[in-house]
């Protein structure tokens, strides 16, 4: 274990995590105003349509991939029963397409920033930082699945880089599995870094917009009220909506 | 019943001159900003014609307001789940290009050109992309008709016309429709808000969006059905005409009344049973929105009413504004002001009296020997045609439109009589349904109203408030965020003061911030 290796897969990544949680709720409480997922579909509708719909499901897509294979330990799908084979035709084939939805859509997205005028007079540099480090991110990602585990590469990731980071993430690293990740393939330890560093300046671009998935309102009602004043606070708990 | 007040405004469109100062001193005062100069938050159009942004009225394709579905209220775009799903593109977004791309002038070659043959040139300069470009539609385009005869036909309210009264030259007609966001009592756009940034306020049904919470999902815009969200592209977030708040919590009209030239606004308030909204708009049959939509209105002077009204806590001098409403006596007594497009099923709050077209010319010399069968059946002669007015105000009712017309027609035949000393026959006033007082009443409020008759705005209760100023911030347009504390030594606000209502609670107890 070299210092390099303590400082990729241990101080790094924590120093990225910290970033990240304390950077959302720094900028959550100063920054509301600019708390949001810049639309810019009103000045320009056609190119964002294909770009942006790929671009998201993809990612959507990806992400619970992600959630399935480092996040949830391999042992759980053994036992419900499934196999390496299955799940590997699983990851290939579906976070394959995902991911190749990802780069596409992600591709597209980019084009539209830099070609159309009016996007890229009314971008801002956290835009491009945003958009071309997740591009690279999902790039090499994408070329770790489809280069590696698609044509046979031997590293199982389920039991390393998936203990690893189910490590750091319970505060709890071990020596075992850094000199594991110190030993997957370059494809997987460039994904994981630049993951970090992507992760390090997320809450500092739009990509904050992730978090304001507004699920609330699937059950709210309709119409919303606020009072200028509070008056009569004895009323204050009835419900000020109509439909 | 759930007692609201609300404000509203009514315009009487015959005295509209379309000089657009109510949308210039508009726009000095509210969106002189980048990102915003695109807006008129007040616009004026010259109908018949497209309008801005252009077919705002064909929402069977920009899908704004609302419809029924399985006899249920439903946004036209779609309900909440649709909504999520297609968050990543919305699909039926108006775009800028539909208002006009926003331009300067290149002024500065006008000082600094060198010596040349010509005359330098500003040329246009997108506001944009900061390149040269080519005028091709403005704000304002079809302004007294200009190219009507291109665009006049794709105006959603000619499709009810016949074919020849269309655009044969001899019968060309036209009006001028100033027009603001209409304070809605349901509103489309509020309820096409995933983060719930947009909110009609409690007391007073101003509907506004707020800038800290607006997270730039921009579905609003595409719910209301009369475009006017309007999204800033340099801020990414929506914003709307803010019925002049700060002015009118200090019975002050908004700043297009008060500049309106014609003098033809009327602000002041309605009482209205909120319990009664969700069913008023759900009426099967478009045509009877006009009149559910006043039947959700509340009459001030009934002493249950009052009673009730103060127990659910409407200050006093609100139900006196109430009763003294240039608003109320409109729309509900003289019943001569009507809801534009009613439906989209929003209940908007800015009504209008229709214009009665040149009205001597279309009877002839003999106006002042008239009786009801030569007046009224003139109706139908007049340029401005029936239905027309009917698509713009009452969802093709024509009967209601010439009820409203007669009544014009026999106030203003009955005045000229009395100010001339003539002789007059009071059929025509019976024929209307009116009697002399009405007809007096409606003369002094639509042709000799004084600024107190016009805009009767009670105050905001500030005393129960505390520091208005710390208000600011919440609501509106003020994000310069660094200065929130320091604006006119106002205190810090504590937002559980000012967002009592259920729906903030339940999000966050602590601030007025969104998801
Ligand atoms: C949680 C669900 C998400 C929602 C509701 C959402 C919604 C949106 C919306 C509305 C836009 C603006 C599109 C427009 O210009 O009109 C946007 C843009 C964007 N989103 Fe998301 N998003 C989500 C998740 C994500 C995730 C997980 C990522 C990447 C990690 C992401 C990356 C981006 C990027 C890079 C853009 C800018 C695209 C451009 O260059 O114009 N989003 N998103
Ligand atoms: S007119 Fe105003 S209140 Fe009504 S839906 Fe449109 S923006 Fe909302
Ligand atoms: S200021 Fe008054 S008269 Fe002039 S266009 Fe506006 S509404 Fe019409």
């Amino acid at each position: 274990m070299t210092n390099l290796d303590i400082f990729l897969w241990i101080i790094f990544p924590y120093i990225s995590l910290t970033i990240f949680i304390l950077g959302h709720i720094y900028r959550y409480n100063t920054d509301q105003f600019g708390w949001t997922a810049k639309s810019s579909q009103f000045l320009e509708q056609k190119r964002l349509r294909f770009g942006s719909t790929v671009f998201h499901w993809g990612i959507i897509f990806v992400f619970f991939g992600h959630v399935g294979g480092l996040l949830i330990p391999k042992l759980w799908f053994d036992t419900i029963g499934i196999t390496d084979d299955m799940y590997h035709f699983g990851a290939i084939w579906f976070g394959g397409l995902a991911g190749l939805a990802v780069v596409i859509g992600g591709f597209f997205l980019f084009l539209r920033r830099v070609a159309v005028k009016r996007i890229v007079k009314n971008s801002s540099v956290s835009d491009y930082v945003a958009l071309i480090m997740l591009g690279i991110v999902v790039l090499v990602g994408f070329t770790n699945t489809a280069g590696y585990t698609a044509t046979g590469g031997s590293f199982d990731y389920r039991v390393t880089i998936g203990p690893w980071l189910r490590e750091i993430l319970t505060l709890r690293p071990s020596e075992g599995m850094v000199l594991a990740m110190a030993q997957a393939p370059i494809g997987f330890k460039l994904h994981v870094s630049l993951a970090f560093v992507l992760f390090a300046i997320w809450p500092f671009t739009r990509l904050v917009h992730v978090f304001s998935l507004p699920l609330k309102y699937l059950n709210r009602n309709y119409v919303v009220y606020r009072n200028i004043k509070p008056y009569h606070k004895t009323k204050v708990a009835e419900k000020k909506e109509i439909n | 019943m759930k007692i609201k007040a609300q404000f509203g405004m009514v315009m009487n469109l015959d005295k509209c001159i379309g000089c657009h100062t109510c949308s210039v001193t508009c726009s000095n005062t509210w969106t002189n900003r980048p990102g915003t100069e695109y807006m008129y938050w007040n616009n004026v159009e010259t109908k018949p014609g497209v309008g801005y942004p252009k077919e705002w009225e064909n929402n069977d394709e920009k899908k704004g307001g609302w419809h029924l579905k399985n006899g249920k209220l439903e946004l036209k775009a779609g309900g909440k789940f649709s909504k999520l799903i297609n968050i990543f593109y919305n699909k039926d977004l108006v775009e800028i290009d539909d208002y006009y791309e926003p331009w300067t002038y290149d002024y500065e070659n006008l000082v600094n050109s060198p010596e040349k043959d010509h005359q330098p040139v500003a040329r246009p300069k997108s506001q944009l992309t900061g390149e040269y470009m080519d005028i091709t539609w403005g704000p304002n385009w079809e302004d007294d008709l200009a190219g009507a005869h291109e665009t006049g036909k794709n105006d959603p309210n000619m499709r009810n016309l016949d074919e020849q009264i269309k655009f044969e030259f001899e019968e060309t007609f036209m009006m001028y429709l100033p027009r603001i966001c209409e304070h809605c009592q349901n509103p489309s756009c509020v309820s096409s808000c995933p983060s719930g940034a947009m909110y009609k306020r409690e007391e007073d049904g101003i509907v506004l969006v707020d800038q800290d919470s607006c997270r730039s999902w921009r579905f609003c815009m595409t719910g209301c059905p009369y475009k006017k969200v309007y999204f800033n592209w340099k801020t990414n977030k929506a914003e709307k005409c803010t019925f002049c708040f700060p002015r009118i919590e200090n019975g002050q009209p908004t700043i297009c009344s008060e500049t309106c030239v014609g003098r033809l606004r009327y602000i002041g308030i309605v009482l209205y049973d909120a319990d009664k909204v969700l069913e008023a708009a759900s009426v099967e049959d478009e045509k009877d929105l006009y009149e559910a939509q006043l039947g959700t209105f509340l009459d001030p002077f009934d002493p249950v009413i009052q009673k009730e009204a103060v127990k659910q806590g409407i200050p006093e001098d609100w139900i006196e504004a109430a009763q003294k409403s240039p608003v109320y006596k409109l729309a509900v007594e003289q019943k001569i002001a009507l809801p534009l497009h009613p439906e989209y099923r929003t209940m908007p709050m800015v009504w209008y009296i229709p214009p009665l077209s040149p009205f001597m010319n279309a009877l002839g010399g003999q106006v002042d020997s008239l009786s009801p069968d030569v007046i009224f059946p003139t109706i139908n002669q007049f340029r401005i045609p029936i239905d027309y007015l009917a698509s713009l105000f009452t969802a093709g009712d024509t009967g209601v439109i010439k009820k409203v017309l007669r009544k014009l027609v026999a106030m203003r035949t009955y005045m000229r009589a009395v100010q001339l000393n003539k002789p007059f026959d009071h059929s025509i006033l019976e024929a209307a349904g009116m009697t002399e007082e009405v007809a007096e009443e409606m003369y002094q409020l639509s042709a000799i109203a004084k600024y107190e008759d016009r805009y009767v705005i009670p105050k905001s209760h500030r005393e129960d408030s505390g520091d208005m100023f710390s208000h600011q911030g919440n609501a509106g347009f003020e994000f310069m965020e660094a200065c929130r504390s320091c604006m006119g030594g106002g205190q810090e606000a504590d937002p559980l003061e000012y967002y009592e209502s259920g729906f903030w609670r339940e999000l966050d107890e602590s601030s007025p911030k969104g998801v």
